[in-house]
């Protein structure tokens, strides 16, 4: 072997070796349940794709929002693929942050998707990211205290109804809320439930030439009921509670409803966690007779930004991670109850899913119900049932919380709050260039 | 009765000296206390006795390695320090012992730095990290913890340096010590106290550094602190993993101060006293 060979050989070793090497890609995620299980069962994805290794970076929502919006908005080109919000994916995609998943496998079956779900992952036609798992709000009430109140829970409840109920229910010697609703500032806590409570008392937040509604009496009977209702039947302190708080409140069985996330229903019907797991009943979100629910629609999603370089690779996992395969992968390990639920129709057309899932129907029909294009009675130049789809949003939707949620606690009247309210989101507006 | 009331005056100052010190450790012991419930507990309230339980742990453990997360926080702190006494030492040696009528402008502004929000440079440090390949690099989160905790370092072995008297080094240099001997023969062999409580102090500073350390890594270089911050979720309960994965990543910082603490407080008193 002369020496031209042996640095020829040498040459194409590295040259194979560098085609052979596998890519990694970055995966960015939240801490729930379902995302760390997904953790634990790639093995069946990098088995069948061994040229791709997959490397996660879990984060708290807020901060996985601000970093990956840095990195997308600089063209850092830190991650491959995202998990990003509902409310994310519509701004992201006309700013040209996502790649679109046009090829997502023959076998992916994306006319499966629930429709309210896909539709609010679509831009001008195109599919900009997949559902790992949605989910709607929903009454979760105990049975044995509804019975003890000389009540029955329709599934389709009125808001005069569940603040009835809710007073009934209410023995603060028993540390009884007859309610538990978010109180805690935030646009994604308090103002999720207020704002997607509002459509159902007719209110928006904008009028079609983006005026704040703060002003108008929709909003004025929304803020009423909520302040009133939880004086009377909700938890002390309720201003401090979140998600997580009432989710142990009810748990603890010291809530007879909570209004909430649909995905709340698998904890709150676990025995492990759940000292009332065989009480609860379902329920949709109430209205108030205008023809408007207040039950939102959200979806944790997979999309791939635009300044990745594993494009392809990227494209496979999202298709694997959201695919009916997966959902077989979870069940066979985890059980049917555990399958990420709120992406697709095959799923509740499963009698097995519905059998380990009581709470199936209900989320289906949740979901169903929202639709993010018309969320409020009176027409709206946005998207998003319990948010707005522009870029303001979290900025304002925030300030209005901590209004809000001072008013809950007392610290302001609702008149207050409201006039507060429109007076910092017509200043917003005005500067963002939405009001001339 | 003076000695009555000098004992008096000591037991009262004792006594000020642990609730302090309580205060100041209450939400550390609570953190320990909270890592052994189960969630559920953990989010009931007050609670001072936990069931005992190590489910968070084995839950933390099974969900991150912890080794890797660990072994970054070490280099990155160990390193970040290392790197910022080199620099410190001479330049606190020049502002010590030959001091200009801007030294003090110097100093003020080097602190001055200090008082500058990060999230104000957040883009354009990603930005100079992105051009120069330095995202989710322990040597861009070294180079950039030194930065950021070199004017504390300047300033505290600044301080401990004006404690040496010139004539010593005065002495050194008709012995005919050369500038580089002055400074690692006399003058640092007589600063050690002052410079092991500054390398002390900054190493804790870079460990427990939260914003840039989270946002500047991804996978490769993540240190403790992205290991605390994977524990929060925004739906169910975590607490208790949290906590659980807070005292795993505060144990060596509380174990390193536990041993070394005569030398940080030594260091920290040095010339406090005259």
């Amino acid at each position: 072997m002369n020496l031209k060979t042996f640095l020829l050989g040498t040459c194409s070793a590295i040259v194979i070796a560098g085609f052979a090497q596998a890519e990694t890609l970055t995966i960015a995620t939240v801490n729930n349940g379902d995302m760390v299980r997904m953790q634990t069962l790639t093995d069946d994805f990098t088995k069948a794709n061994p040229d791709i290794q997959l490397e996660w970076v879990t984060l708290e929502e807020n901060v996985l929002r601000e970093r990956v919006t840095t990195d997308i908005a600089t063209k850092g080109g830190q991650y491959d693929v995202l998990t990003i919000g509902t409310y994310e994916v519509p701004i992201w995609a006309k700013q040209g942050w996502l790649l679109p998943l046009d090829n997502l496998g023959a076998d992916y079956d994306v006319d499966d998707l629930l429709p309210a779900i896909r539709s609010g992952l679509t831009a001008d036609g195109k599919l900009y990211a997949a559902p790992f798992y949605g989910e709607s709000s929903m009454v979760m009430y105990r049975k044995d205290l509804m019975e003890k109140a000389g009540l029955t829970m329709p599934d389709a409840p009125t808001w005069e109804f569940i603040g009835d109920a809710a007073r009934k229910m209410t023995d603060r010697a028993a540390g009884i809320n007859g309610i538990c609703l978010r109180g805690k500032a935030g646009w994604g806590e308090n103002m999720a439930f207020l704002t997607a409570t509002s459509n159902a008392f007719g209110a928006r937040w904008f009028d079609e030439n983006w005026k704040p509604q703060f002003d108008q009496p929709e909003w004025k009977n929304t803020l009423d009921m909520y302040v009133k209702l939880m004086n009377d039947a909700g938890p002390q302190g309720a201003s401090s509670n979140g998600f997580n708080e009432n989710l142990a409140l009810f748990q603890q069985g010291k809530c007879g409803m909570w209004i909430d996330a649909t995905v709340a229903a698998s904890f709150v019907t676990n025995p492990k966690d759940s000292t009332v797991a065989d009480k609860v009943g379902f329920a949709l979100a109430p209205d108030t007779g205008l023809g408007k629910r207040g039950n939102w629609l959200w979806a944790w999603n997979l999309a791939i930004p635009a300044g990745t370089q594993k494009a392809e690779a990227a494209e496979k996992f999202v298709s694997w991670a959201t695919s009916k395969h997966y959902l077989d992968i979870v069940a066979a390990k985890e059980g049917w109850a555990n399958v990420p639920p709120g992406t697709r129709t095959s799923l509740y057309n499963n009698p097995e899913y519905q059998k380990a899932a009581p709470f199936a129907k209900m989320t289906l029909d949740s979901i169903n119900a929202a639709d993010p294009k018309n969320p409020s009675v009176k027409p709206v130049p946005y998207v998003g049932v319990q948010f707005v789809a522009i870029p303001e949003f979290q900025g304002l939707g925030t300030t209005v919380g901590q209004l809000f949620s001072a008013a809950l606690a007392g610290q302001m009247t609702v008149d207050d709050a409201l006039a507060q309210a429109q007076q910092v989101t017509t200043r917003e507006m005005t500067r963002g260039g939405y009001i001339k | 009765m003076a000695r009555a009331v000098s004992t008096r005056r000591t037991v009262f100052f004792t006594i000020v000296a642990w609730i302090i010190a309580l205060v100041i450790f209450f939400p550390i012991f609570y953190t320990i206390i909270t890592s052994f419930k189960s969630e559920t507990e953990a989010i009931q309230g007050f609670n001072l006795i936990p069931s005992g339980t190590v489910e968070s742990y084995q839950a933390v453990q099974a969900q991150s390695n912890y080794f890797k997360f660990f072994l970054n926080s070490v280099i990155i702190s160990v390193g970040s320090t290392l790197i910022a006494l080199l620099i410190s030492v001479p330049a606190a040696w020049s502002m010590a012992f030959s001091p200009t009528n801007k030294t003090k402008d110097i100093l003020m502004w080097m602190l001055s730095t200090k008082m500058m929000p990060a999230a104000a440079v957040m883009v354009p440090i990603y930005l100079l990290f992105r051009d120069f390949g330095l995202l989710d690099s322990r040597f861009g989160l070294t180079m950039m913890l030194t930065m950021i905790n070199l004017p504390i370092v300047v300033w505290m072995l600044y301080t401990y340096f004006r404690e040496i008297p010139g004539e010593i080094l005065e002495a050194s240099r008709m012995d005919g010590a050369s500038l580089w001997g002055e400074i690692w023969y006399v003058l640092t062999p007589m600063a050690v106290p002052g410079i092991a409580s500054t390398m002390l102090l900054n190493i804790i500073l870079a460990w427990n550094e939260a914003f840039w350390t989270i946002r500047l890594t991804t996978t490769n270089a993540a240190p403790l602190t992205a290991f605390i911050a994977s524990f929060s979720s925004p739906q169910g309960l975590f607490w208790a993993k949290l906590s659980a994965a807070s005292t795993l990543a505060i144990a060596p910082i509380l174990i390193m101060g536990w041993f070394s603490q005569k030398q940080l407080v030594r260091g920290l008193t040095f010339g406090a006293v005259k």
